[in-house]
């Protein structure tokens, strides 16, 4: 009989889980903590209230530069995977935005608007946003012309062929550049905060480096993982299957 | 309205990376009735499909006019495509509703009509659930629920096997003679043709114009693979020109 894929999950954690606690042992060393004294740090982090504060404050700017970034993403991505002249025109515009380094345009963004929110989030909309465009790019040239040439003879006008001929055909690229953006935009916060901002996890970890304190750092990652997880299968997830009822 | 009139002067394709500008369609003139059921016969490549969209409105660059009445207003048109064309993220009905929703024709109408193609269990199915056929059939119900001056249909049997392209075809039949409109029926099988028309147009080699227009006056209860037989010999006989095309 298969196992459950719950139960596969959980032995999978639980070997990892091991590892690290055999190894933490072994090597007996302040800069290696067991799980137990993570998981009890974490638990005074959050009676004190501390975790929640930061960790609400970067979940907030993870949501705003998300949004921003996959709305422009997608439109812009959809307009330059449907006009080729548009589209040959910026090209090059695209690959420079794609391979200029993450630390460059937030030192950049810092220095020409100063240590201020909308510096922060803007950086790391401009990280993300090269990425949303070249995969919905991808999805807008494979659009079924078929599709859309009987939408025009129905003559269902532009609203009605965006939402029910052109979206569900990006669905899979949607959902592809949410989740690499996810893991993408998370890493880029941190950073952001780490630099110019004082609070957030970002800011955070960087307070526990300087104290030499890895079991809160590891304590802080953890809640982030746990939360990452919980978007995954409530959000993500949930949404695939919906999409997916057609097939 | 009474009358089509068309009139496409001059049809290109410019050239395309390497490919040679084509000429597809050169002064094809020709007047479609109110209620008249109109075959169109060709050989493949002749821009029969590039005739249809040019109607329908897809393809708007080309030299002559479309007018009803004579008059330059513009026309509605329903498509029914080579392939079925459904949304496959929509059900039957959502489908229908959606090339619909700016006539606001009532649900019960739409599945009175389903249910006359054999589609009542069909209605919340998704189109990946449905054979071809039964997709076709959803394709020609589109068709049908949409009010239009002209029914455009482009080999719309063409993929089905012999009984059910001849069951597809009486029900087509069926439709037309509970909703009148004028129908402009694509095909390349003259037995088609004269099972289902009023007038059959035949259509040149590209550059392509008519090169005739013939009238099939028999009712079509009694049009028969004998009768089309016969009607066909006699065309072979007194058309040489179209010898090519029978």
């Amino acid at each position: 009989m298969p196992r459950s894929s719950f139960l596969n999950s959980t032995l999978s954690l639980g070997l990892l889980l091991l590892i690290w606690q055999v190894t933490a042992v072994l090597v007996a060393s302040a800069v290696l903590p067991t799980p137990f004294e993570v998981l009890s740090n974490l638990n005074s982090s959050v009676q004190s209230g501390e975790l929640q504060h930061h960790l609400g404050i970067t979940l907030y700017r993870l949501t705003i530069s998300f949004c921003l970034a996959m709305f422009l993403g997608i439109a812009i991505g959809l307009i330059l995977g449907r006009q080729q002249k548009t589209n040959a025109f910026f090209d090059s515009w695209l690959i420079i935005l794609l391979n200029v380094p993450a630390l460059v345009t937030i030192i950049l963004c810092y220095i020409w608007f100063g240590l201020i929110e909308t510096a922060a989030i803007f950086a790391v909309v401009i990280n993300k946003l090269p990425n949303v465009i070249v995969t919905i790019r991808e999805g807008a040239r494979n659009l079924d012309e078929e599709l859309i040439q009987m939408a025009k003879a129905y003559r269902f006008g532009r609203l009605k062929t965006l939402a029910h001929v052109i979206m569900p055909q990006l669905y899979p690229y949607i959902m592809a550049s949410a989740r690499t953006g996810l893991a993408l935009i998370w890493k880029i916060v941190l950073v952001v905060e780490m630099l110019g901002r004082s609070d957030g996890m970002g800011y955070q970890i960087h307070l526990f480096f300087q104290l030499f304190d890895i079991t809160s750092i590891l304590a802080y990652t953890v809640s982030f993982i746990v939360v990452i997880q919980l978007i995954e299968m409530a959000i993500l997830k949930p949404l695939d299957k919906k999409s997916q009822r057609w097939k | 309205m009474n009358k089509l009139s068309i009139e496409i002067n001059n049809k290109s394709f410019p050239e395309i990376s390497g490919k040679a500008a084509f000429t597809t369609i050169k002064n094809l003139h020709f007047d479609v009735d109110n209620n008249e059921f109109v075959c169109i016969v060709g050989p493949s490549g002749c821009g029969k499909t590039t005739l249809l969209n040019i109607i329908a409105g897809l393809d708007e660059q080309y030299a002559g006019s479309i007018k009803a009445d004579g008059t330059d207003n513009g026309i509605k048109t329903s498509y029914v495509f080579q392939t079925p064309r459904l949304l496959p993220w929509r059900t039957v009905l959502e489908n229908i509703q959606l090339a619909n929703e700016n006539e606001d024709t009532p649900v019960t109408k739409i599945e009175e009509l389903l249910h006359n193609l054999g589609l009542e269990k069909n209605l919340n199915s998704y189109p990946h659930h449905l054979s071809l056929g039964m997709q076709r059939r959803v394709a020609l119900a589109r068709a049908f629920c949409v009010q239009s001056d002209i029914l455009l249909m482009d080999e719309p049997f063409v993929s089905l096997d012999q009984p059910t392209a001849r069951k597809a075809r009486t029900l087509l039949l069926e439709l037309w003679q509970a909703k009148q409109r004028s129908v402009l029926f694509v095909t390349h099988d003259l037995n088609e043709a004269i099972e289902m028309a009023d007038k059959i147009l035949f259509l040149s080699e590209s550059p392509s114009s008519v090169i005739d227009e013939i009238r099939v006056n028999a009712p079509r209860a009694e049009r028969t693979p004998d009768m089309v037989a016969t009607f066909k010999g006699q065309l072979k006989n007194t058309r040489q020109h179209l010898a090519h095309l029978i």
